[in-house]
Formats: structure tokens, sequence, C-alpha cells
């Protein structure tokens, strides 16, 4: 568990947005700005924050199914941008990727089965004939019923469709898995029994997740430590438990506060924020949380606050002037 | 499946009926008759004579009689004969004529779909780039070009200045004497230019559509996973995505087969193609009803098949539609 796997450098993803015919006159969005954080192996790395903070561009450029555009992802201590086209074909073997849309990510002219084993098939990972043996018994481990091997995705439920998806990045027995909020299209009793499969899974295969949610409540029961990003910038990274027991930075705080409980007591005052989201083609200069901070002091206007360790807890580290 | 084929081939025949009925009306409403273009320019056709000629083609007859007498005979398969001056077999005209039509229009639907496919796939992975802006207005000008104004400039161009090209008809007169690689190469030089240029005018739909297509496709998450799974780009594009936005195109691919059989009246008449367009018009301005009609029916007959094809290959290509 100390061995960082994964590693971001840096890392920037800026989009352009749409112009005119000639793509010209849009402006750039920097959907991830800066991220730099690790995941060490075997544990899991919550990864939260609202529609639009760039979690999920995160998690993709983690796979390098993006292109960063400044920055670098480290796996296993190899630069994915140094890696020629082939050796990263080889190496997407170790790290594979779950959809929030467990419809849309599984082709829907190829069955089951062929879904499952094709990775399988392009990296050589098992001899033809036992391939189809191998598949069953994955199906198996994730909850599906041998006899749906040669059925169509359509002619499943949400939740056997993850299981689908699950399957097929399982198929090529990878140690670092992207989750990009595998739960949120789902109900949540089916919610549950999918984020306890990932869990089961991670014992028995030693796998290490960056497990991408809004729902902080899913969160809390996977990760080992969280990542809350605001704006395309980590605000916040700390482990789990100390997140949940004492956050530090303003924004964290406001969205642990909207989490509806049930229990009367442990309830936190409720911190409203004040206005939108800012538009990230056109984000406030200085920490881009202080239009909306309680706090915000002429500082914040300016300066952009860096992610640094807390003084009392070396492992909690939080983007604020003040915190 | 096998029921459903049977239930669309039963569904069919009101349908063909239906179809035979409305033509028919229209065409024997139409103002003039055989009988008329007949006799018209001959001084010596009095009144008796148009109307023995009347009688003897039963056209003396009420509408519905006629129809009655007509279907009858179709049902037996005699399509009857022209009433033209040749007066030959309705069925043997068609069955010169519509080989002539099938060849150039699946030889250019061959050619459109070889070149379309490729096309759309490129603009659309490489969208937006000087490449896909330069393709899409090339491909437009081709659509926008009228097809006889574009036939008579390469007429002109190929045929006449530079003279490489025949510039109608199917064969050359020599045709005859040729050795067989000959006659291949007469042929083929004769459909040359007809083939490319209806070829050039369904290019730009079918590309856009492809394009449209594939670009609705590739940002689907299965296209991510596929290069997450860590598949080659090649496998992904072709593999994956193509296969899938092959789906919307056949459906157009459906609505051009009643064209592939109807012919272009234009294109058969600058190109003198004898094909089934040249011959339908030539029927409809004679009146030659046993014609017209004949042509209709092989054509709906066609296009239906054409159309079941269509709905066939769909659920072979699309499993979320098999089954019901």
């Amino acid at each position: 568990m100390s061995t960082a796997l994964l590693k971001t450098v840096s890392l920037v993803k800026s989009f352009s947005a749409a112009g005119n015919l000639f793509g010209r006159g849009g402006g750039t969005v920097h959907a991830v700005n800066d991220v730099s954080l690790e995941i060490k192996s075997g544990e899991t790395l919550g990864i939260v924050g609202e529609s639009g903070s760039g979690k999920s561009t995160l998690g993709r450029l983690m796979l390098r199914l993006l292109e960063p555009s400044a920055g670098r992802v480290e796996f296993d201590g190899v630069d994915l941008a140094s890696l020629p086209r082939r050796e990263l074909r080889r190496l997407r073997r170790r790290m594979q990727i779950v959809f929030q849309d467990p419809y849309a990510s599984l082709n829907p002219r190829m069955r089951i089965g062929a879904i499952i084993a094709e990775g399988m098939r392009v990296h050589d990972l098992a001899p033809r004939a036992e391939v189809k043996q191998q598949v069953l018994d994955l199906m198996e481990r994730v909850g599906l019923s041998r006899d749906v091997f040669d059925r169509y995705p359509h002619e499943f439920s949400g939740g056997q469709r993850q299981r689908v998806g699950i399957a097929r990045a399982l198929a090529v027995s990878p140690s670092f898995i992207v989750a990009d909020e595998p739960v949120s299209a789902l109900d949540v009793s089916i919610g549950a029994q999918i984020l306890n499969l990932f869990i089961d899974l991670q014992e028995e295969r030693k796998l290490t997740y960056a497990f991408i949610s809004h729902d902080l409540r899913v969160i809390e029961h996977i990760s080992h430590r969280v990542a809350v990003m605001y704006l395309g910038r980590v605000v916040e990274l700390a482990p789990a438990r100390s997140i949940y027991t004492s956050p530090r930075h303003p924004y964290t705080q406001a969205l642990l506060s909207a989490v509806p409980t049930v229990e009367e007591k442990g309830r936190v005052e409720r911190v409203v924020l004040g206005g939108e989201v800012p538009s990230p083609l056109n984000p406030p200069p200085g920490c881009a949380f202080h239009p909306r901070c309680p706090l915000a002091e002429e500082r914040c206007r300016i300066e952009v606050p860096e992610l640094k360790a807390q003084r009392e807890d070396a492992t909690h580290q939080s983007a604020c002037h003040l915190r | 499946m096998l029921a459903y084929l049977l239930r669309r081939v039963a569904g069919f025949v009101p349908l063909l009926l239906g179809i035979t009925l409305i033509s028919f009306l229209v065409i024997h409403m139409a103002p003039g008759s055989p009988v008329e273009l007949m006799t018209d320019m001959n001084p010596e056709a009095g009144p008796e004579i148009r109307q023995r000629l009347e009688e003897r083609y039963g056209l003396d007859q009420p509408y519905h009689v006629q129809y009655w007498m007509w279907l009858k005979r179709i049902a037996t398969g005699d399509f009857g004969r022209s009433l033209s001056s040749d007066a030959r077999p309705v069925i043997d005209k068609i069955k010169e004529a519509l080989p002539v039509t099938l060849l150039l229009n699946v030889l250019s639907l061959f050619l459109v779909i070889s070149l379309a496919i490729p096309i759309g796939i490129y603009s659309a992975t490489h969208p937006y780039t000087p490449a896909d802006r330069a393709t899409t207005v090339f491909v437009f000008l081709g659509f926008a070009m009228p097809t006889f104004w574009l036939a008579l400039l390469c007429m002109l161009l190929f045929g006449v200045v530079l003279g490489w090209l025949p510039i109608s008809g199917l064969k050359s007169l020599d045709y005859e004497t040729l050795s067989w690689s000959g006659k291949l190469a007469d042929r083929a030089a004769h459909l040359l230019m007809p083939v490319t240029i209806s070829a050039i005018t369904s290019l730009a739909g079918l590309s856009r559509y492809m394009r449209s297509s594939m670009l609705e496709v590739v940002r689907q998450d299965y296209i991510t996973t596929a290069r997450a799974k860590g598949l080659s780009e090649r496998a992904v594009i072709y593999g994956h995505a193509a296969r899938n936005a092959l789906l919307p195109v056949i459906t157009i691919l459906g609505l051009s087969i009643p064209g592939l059989i109807g012919g272009s009246v234009i294109f058969e008449t600058i190109f003198a193609i004898p094909g089934m367009g040249r011959l339908f018009y030539t029927s409809v301005l004679m009146r030659d009803y046993p014609t017209v009609m004949g042509i209709l029916v092989i054509g709906a007959v066609l296009t239906l098949l054409g159309n079941l094809l269509a709905d066939v290959m769909y659920t072979v290509a699309d499993p979320r539609l098999r089954k019901r």
C-alpha cells in the first residue's frame, strides 16, 4: 500500500470551445487544471465533484483515453505519453474503465460473450479453446448466469449490463480500473450490489481503483482516500475518514453539509452556497471558488491557492489560503 | 422469420391491386388515346377505322371492365402486346430494357457505396480538418450540379474534344465483330461516363449520411470501451464504429431500390441508353397502355421486394430489431 501505481503530474486538459466555420473565435475550457495526485497500489481513490468539475476528464486522462494538454501521467513508473502506440496498447491490458451508462458502453451488435472475450483475444491472454470457459467463469463471478453468453446487451437490465461492463474490464486481468460513475445510473439497491461487487473484487484481485462519483455517500463507502474537485482543480485530497470528519476546504464543507442524513444527532449546520458554478470558459481569477465562498478575502481574488498539506495532519491536503 | 416473410408477401397482394388500380385510372384518364395517335396523321383513317381499332383493343368498354380484363390477363402472367407500331409482347420489351437499367444502376450504386462509405468514415474521423472541408465542398458541388448539364459537359470534353469515350448508346456499331475482350472493353467504355456521372450526384447524400452517422457513433462510450480494451485504431473504427454507423445507411440504400429499377428518364435520354426510363417515357407519350401498365407492375413488385429485402437486412444487421 505504499508505492504509487498511478501518478499525475501537473495534468492539464483544455478543450477549445466551438468557434466559427474556420475554428476561430472559440474560447478555451480547462476541464482539468494542474492536477497532481498519486494513487497507491491496492487503494481506492474516490474522486468527487459537481457536474463539469472535470472528474470524468481526469479519469480518461489517467488511462490516456484523452491526450493531456500539459503535464504527465505515470503508470507504474512509466510515462504514458512517452509510449509509442503499440506499447500503449499493450499497457491497456493493465488499466481498464467502467462507464456510467452501461448501455452506451456496450456495442449493441455484439453478443455478451464476444464483448467480454474481445479483450482476451486482442491481448492473447488465453488459448483460443479456453477463452469461452474463462469468459463463463468471469460471468459467474460478477453474478451473471452462464446461459446469457449468447445474448445481446439490449436484452438486459441496467444492473446486469453494468455486471457485463465489469466482467469486460476484468477480462484482461487489469491492476487499475477507473470506475466513472458506475452506479449513478442504477437504482439504489442495485447500485449497492454493484458497489459491493467492486469492493469484493478489489480484495480478491488486488485491484486499484479511481472511483468517480458525484455521490458523497457512495464515495465514502468505497474510498480509502478522496479527492474533491471544483472547476478542474483538486481542492482537497485526504484519507476518507479525515475528509468526512474534518473537512478543511469551505467547498468540501458545503458539499458535506448538503448530504441528507436520517440521524438527528451529528447533523451539521447546512452551508448553502450562493450563486452558480462559474462558467469554465471564463473562470474567476484567483481561487475559482471565491465568488461563492463564505470566507473569501482579498487575497483569494488574486492568488490561486496551492494544494498543500495541513500542519496538523500531513496526509490531509487542502487548496485554501485560509484553512 | 419465415412466418414474418409469408405475412409480408401476403400483404403485397392488396397493395399491388391498389397500385395497379390507381395507375390504370391515371393513365387512362390522361388526355389522348393510342388510337388517336395512330389515326390522326393518316388522312385515309376515318371514324369507322378508329372505331374498329377501339373495339379491337377493348378501349370502347368502360374503365372498370377494361381494368377487370387487364387484371384477368395479368393474373395468368400475360402482359399483352404493345400498342406501338412494332406490336411486340410487352414482356419482351421489358426483358430487353430492365437488364440495361439494372446493370447501369447497380454499377453506379456499387461505385457510390465504395466511395461514399470511405469518404464518410474519413470525414468523421478527421472532422473539421481541411481535408474534411475539402471533401465536403467537392461532394456538394457534385450534388448541386444538374445531372444533365454535367453529362453534357462531360460528353463535350471526353467525347468531342478529347475523343476518349463514346458519348451515347451501349455498344459501338462494330460490336458484333469484336473479340470477347474487345466487347468487354467496348462495353466498359460506353458505361464509364453514365455510371460515373450518375454516381456523383448520389455520392453527396450517402457520404454525408455516413459521416453524421459515424460522428454519432464514435462518441459513444462503447467506442471508448473498445479503445480501452487496447484494440488498434483500425479495429475500433472499422470493427466497432463503422458497423454500427452503417445501420441508417441501409435505410437509404433501401429507399434507392425503386430508382434502381425505374431508371432515369433524363439520364437515359441524354446518353441514348435503351433502359426502363426511356421505354416508360416513350410508352407514356404513345399512350401505350399495356406497356405502361406492365412496367408499373414489374416496377412495383420489384420495389416491394426491395423494401422487404432492406427490412430483412436491417434485422440481420441490428440484433435489437430481431424477435417480435
